[in-house]
């Protein structure tokens, strides 16, 4: 047989049958659902009399719309409720595994799936959200899908797919102090564009992504669909297998043992062909911060608001143009004086223990500055609340002036209560900064957490290189 | 889902790229459980001066005169003309869901967002792409000719211009036929039922753990 990539392998191993043309009914391992996308889906299950193919593939959580301060009291937001309670409702009557909005284990569907060992290596991961992408870490083919498919999923345990073209980056080399992962997602994306990746599965490989910790991948895997690139995976190494041991999940005894040697394999033979292969110098990226409307339309905190006149590209030039009077910026201003009005640590991309330590220790003993009316902190799950209460994260925010919230998607895209007034500027460590995204009118600035704990604490976007070397 | 045969369709041009799917239909709206009614919020934050809410009555909301849905002789289009990347960012169905029930039964770019395009298709749109340099014709075309429409014949797989210069274009020849018959997709798989089922004993041998 000739080489492999690890796309491959995963696809290889889940067709069920191929049409002529190629379209292929592909297996579905695990499927998450959220709120949002899935009411339509089971409205459809039920007017055709069907039922979940396979109820023990599902779980499902509530993250989009749930509040992230008093709980106790519920949603106060009619629609938003009427929402979360069809998906109880839903899960109710189908028998899926819920973790409601009370339970310790809920939190946004891709830190959760992770956090269980629901998501395993060697998978295919559907959810009816773009970021599925994040569960690509594992070794595992994930990619989000629309609710006509969440429908044809829970119906037939299949989806109807065309194999993707394969894109090898490659990042080699050691990351510098205060680059994260976050960084080298965006350095990516600022590379290849947003559309760079489209019609590609993306395998991020090279020393600098081996030496990630399972945090860091998902974080990088997440931002793949903001390259265009449905999936993005990382090999299977033995830090994903000590990361996925013991999660309630995952297999234990001597089915650990028989899936741990299958593991292994999950990673692209040396000589396997890529359609495409990227590079980048880990030792080369510096933090980052978008500028724009985009996720594309990012520099280094060394670098300065583009010039739109210097673009010769018309269409391009417009888009410039467009996104600075959106973001009210002007060209040429270094990205250090950019000021901010609120700061958001939280979201699928950045919402874990580590990313939750690593902002806490540029915050311990600071203080936020007065300029910024909101930092807040929202933790991915319920879990990694408890562990970084437990780590005593909670007090070190809480002292320097950020507020400590329940889990959820929260302001990445504000379907709930938190998001930006018309105008506001956010340092936000989410994942996209499209108009209107956390709110209308609102301005995002994508950044890693250390960078956001930076910025609350200057009140405008700083390097955090110096502040963690002084 | 509705068949998609042919359209001969009024062109509304959206010159912008990386159109996402944020835009299209913003967050807000998402809440619905329904599948239908997003029509009146396709593009709401371009469309409306004022701030859009589900369950709103749109009729009496300010327009915005610059949005190009809002001038009068693109009232009615079918088909959108739009630039790289549409459909970017999030997989809400939404999107789609949204741009059909405001009418449109087409859409035209140099490229789309692989999450997006799928959709469409689920939904009786039909996502066309085509070279930059015919999008950019099609664009001055439409904007220099008021009432300029487009023939859209998905059997002969053609874009026909009122000028009479045809442009072919590729489709899946599976999607093409469940488009063309209007057909439900999980019927046609679940006529692969025993497949899926041969499928899961194999499995169950050589991956037990993921059957636990």
């Amino acid at each position: 047989m000739s080489a492999q990539t690890l796309y491959d392998k995963l696809w290889q191993s889940h067709v069920v049958h191929t049409e002529s043309d190629g379209t292929t009914l592909l297996y579905i391992d695990r499927h998450l659902l959220h709120e949002v996308t899935s009411p339509q889906a089971f409205e459809g299950l039920r007017l055709a009399g069907r039922k979940p193919w396979r109820l023990s593939a599902n779980l499902a959580v509530a993250d989009h719309n749930v509040p992230t301060t008093g709980r106790a009291q519920g949603i106060a937001d009619p629609i938003s409720r009427l929402q979360v309670e069809t998906l109880d409702d839903n899960c109710a009557s189908f028998g899926i595994t819920e973790f409601k909005m009370g339970d310790v284990r809920q939190g946004i569907v891709h830190v959760i799936g992770p956090e269980q060992g629901a998501t395993l290596p060697g998978m295919t991961v559907v959810c009816g959200d773009s970021h599925t992408s994040t569960h690509g870490a594992f070794g595992a083919l994930a990619h989000g899908i629309g609710t006509s498919e969440v429908e044809h999923v829970l119906a037939t345990q299949c989806l109807l797919q065309k194999k993707s073209k394969t894109m090898l980056v490659r990042v080699e080399g050691a990351l510098g102090m205060g680059v994260t992962a976050k960084d080298v997602a965006l350095a990516i994306i600022g590379r290849i564009g947003t559309a760079g990746g489209t019609g590609y599965a993306i395998e991020f490989g090279g020393s600098a992504i081996r030496a990630l910790s399972m945090e860091g991948r998902m974080t990088l895997c997440n931002m793949a669909i903001e390259a265009g690139a449905r999936a993005g995976m990382v090999a299977v190494d033995d830090t994903t297998i000590d990361y996925v041991k013991g999660r309630p999940y995952a297999p234990k005894g001597d089915l650990w043992d028989q899936a741990v040697t299958d593991w292994h394999t999950l990673v692209s033979d040396a000589d396997a062909q890529f359609d495409s292969v990227v590079d980048l110098d880990a030792a080369a990226i510096k933090p980052q911060v978008t500028w724009g409307t985009s996720p594309e339309m990012v520099v280094s905190i060394e670098d300065k608001v583009p010039d739109p006149a210097l673009e010769s590209d018309t269409v391009k030039r417009g888009g410039i143009e467009r996104a600075l009077a959106y973001m009210g910026l002007q060209a040429n201003t270094p990205m250090t004086e950019i000021k901010i009005d609120k700061v958001f640590i939280g979201s699928c991309t950045n919402s874990r223990i580590e990313d939750l330590r690593a902002a806490a220790a540029v915050a311990k003993g600071k203080k936020v500055a007065a300029n910024v009316k909101l930092a807040m902190v929202v933790p991915g799950s319920g879990l990694v609340k408890l562990q970084a209460e437990q780590e005593g994260l909670d007090k070190i925010f809480v002292e320097a002036g950020f507020e400590w919230r329940d889990p959820g998607c929260s302001m990445c895209l504000a379907m709930n209560a938190d998001r930006l007034e018309p105008g506001e500027r956010c340092a936000s460590t989410s994942n996209r900064n499209f108009e209107g995204r956390q709110g209308p009118g609102g301005r995002t600035h994508l950044v890693s957490p250390v960078m956001a704990a930076a910025a609350a604490i200057a009140g405008h976007f700083v390097d955090v290189r110096q502040l963690q070397g002084s | 889902m509705d068949k998609f045969t042919r359209i001969d369709g009024l062109v509304a041009p959206l010159d912008r790229a990386n159109v996402d799917t944020d835009a299209i239909i913003p967050k807000q709206f998402l809440k619905s459980i329904k599948r239908s009614g997003f029509g009146p919020n396709l593009f709401d934050e371009w469309r409306y001066l004022d701030h859009g809410e589900p369950g709103q009555d749109c009729s009496n909301r300010p327009l915005n005169p610059d949005f190009v849905l809002n001038q009068p002789r693109y009232q009615g289009a079918q088909i959108l003309l739009a630039r790289e990347n549409f459909g970017c960012g999030s997989s809400r169905e939404h999107a789609p869901w949204a741009l059909l029930d405001y009418g449109f039964l087409a859409v035209i770019a140099p490229s789309f967002a692989d999450i997006f395009f799928n959709n469409c298709f689920k939904n009786g749109i039909l996502p066309i792409v085509m070279n930059a340099d015919e999008v950019d014709r099609l664009f001055k075309e439409t904007v220099a000719t008021e009432g300029y429409r487009l023939t859209v014949d998905l059997e002969k797989q053609l874009v026909t211009t009122p000028g009479g210069h045809g442009i072919k274009f590729e489709v899946d020849a599976f999607r093409k036929y469940c488009l063309l018959n209007g057909l439900d997709d999980i019927g046609l798989t679940l006529q692969n039922a025993d497949k899926i089922k041969a499928y899961e004993e194999r499995c169950k041998i050589e991956a037990p753990w993921l059957f636990v």
